[in-house]
């Protein structure tokens, strides 16, 4: 029994009760909420393989690993696996590439293992910092953006901390 | 930052491939990126459209709407700034639900529509006003219920329980969104003390 499995039930049996109460065409407006999915995806292809392009010659070439090896005291201090670091690093800053790399831990390690879980976790528990802070300033013309970058990173550091520690509480 | 990160990945990467290691590992690198994010599209795509589909009844039926009402007072708190009444109090419960329920591209609109009314009441229009940040972290932060992108990509590589993670998920997003808060109270306290 695990209550994260009632979740989605639960939440598309009340939406379809919601909206038969209020007596929408439930059926044709699935469809038509459906058919937008293929424009995000032609949108997020292009950003994707630019993406994995770039991750893919960092890791193949093995300088990523190189690299890593200056955390790996840290990480061993800290009891979590060393995999994570890249995406953590990455997350603030573009969404894409923290899911290419993740994408990897789940095709490399196993989309059940303890790394994939806490990986999924940081990726779905926080958003794209730079692109919400270019896009909404950039949208009003706002030049002078504060201390907005610090709470967002600071922010970010929070969720990879509280991702860690709800991933070891649960898995 | 994306651009300068991307073009120091392909440089260095490529460079140090090159010295250390061997052309042909490089030249896979490469070829084999095509095929792998043609490939992720595809394991995103079922589990997006799905969503997409159930969350269209949602906004439709005018649940999404009931549910920004509902938040609105809570918002108010959030942001002593904002008049009482303001419309971009409606904005940001609007975007904050679509925002959790997943829906990236139904919350941008009311993102920017919410920007834009809160940049009519800021004094100095070049500079961000509190409330604007504010609202920024939250979004941020980004309150999840359902990390639809994730669980496709689990189930189609095999996962045992794809959807496993939302409980840990939702859990980590509030508290990581309340800590966002918090940090940004006493950095608008502080930035205040300055001037």
């Amino acid at each position: 029994m695990n209550l994260s499995n009632y979740i989605i039930p639960g939440i598309v049996l009340f939406i379809t009760l919601y909206g038969i109460y209020k007596k929408v065409n439930v059926y044709d407006t699935f469809i038509e909420g459906s058919k937008e999915s293929f424009g995000m995806i032609l949108n997020l292809f292009p950003s994707l393989l630019a993406m994995i392009l770039g991750v893919n010659i960092l890791t193949r070439s093995n300088l990523l690993n190189e690299v890593l090896k200056i955390f790996a005291p840290l990480v061993d201090f800290l009891k979590i696996p060393l995999e994570i670091i890249p995406m953590a690093i990455m997350r603030p800053i573009s969404g894409s590439s923290s899911l290419v790399i993740l994408n990897d831990i789940f095709t490399n390690i196993g989309p059940d293992s303890f790394v994939a879980k806490l990986g999924s976790i940081l990726q779905g528990s926080t958003d794209t910092t730079l692109y919400v802070l270019t896009l909404y300033f950039g949208c009003v013309g706002i030049k002078k953006i504060k201390y907005a970058m610090w709470v967002g990173l600071l922010g970010d550091l929070l969720s990879i901390i509280t991702s860690i520690v709800v991933a070891k509480i649960f898995f | 930052m994306v651009n300068k990160l991307w073009c120091l990945f392909i440089i260095f990467g490529i460079t140090y491939g090159f010295i250390f290691g061997d052309a042909d590992t490089i030249n896979s690198a490469i070829l084999d990126g095509a095929k792998m994010g043609f490939d992720m599209s595809v394991k995103i795509f079922p589990v997006m459209a799905l969503w997409l589909g159930i969350m269209n009844i949602a906004k439709e039926s005018g649940l999404l709407n009931k549910v920004s009402r509902l938040l609105s007072p809570v918002i108010s708190k959030i942001f002593p700034e904002i008049p009482y009444g303001h419309e971009s109090v409606g904005f940001i419960a609007t975007n904050m639900v679509a925002n959790m329920l997943g829906l990236g591209n139904a919350a941008t609109p009311f993102g920017i529509k919410a920007m834009k009314s809160l940049q009519e009441i800021n004094g100095d229009k070049e500079t961000a006003s509190r409330s604007m940040i504010t609202f920024l972290v939250i979004n941020t932060s980004g309150l999840t219920i359902v990390p639809t992108t994730i669980i496709s990509l689990r189930m189609m590589l095999g996962s045992l329980n794809p959807s496993d993670i939302v409980i840990p998920c939702i859990i980590s997003s509030f508290i990581s969104l309340v800590g966002s808060i918090i940090i940004d109270r006493i950095m608008a306290i502080r930035s205040n003390r300055k001037i």
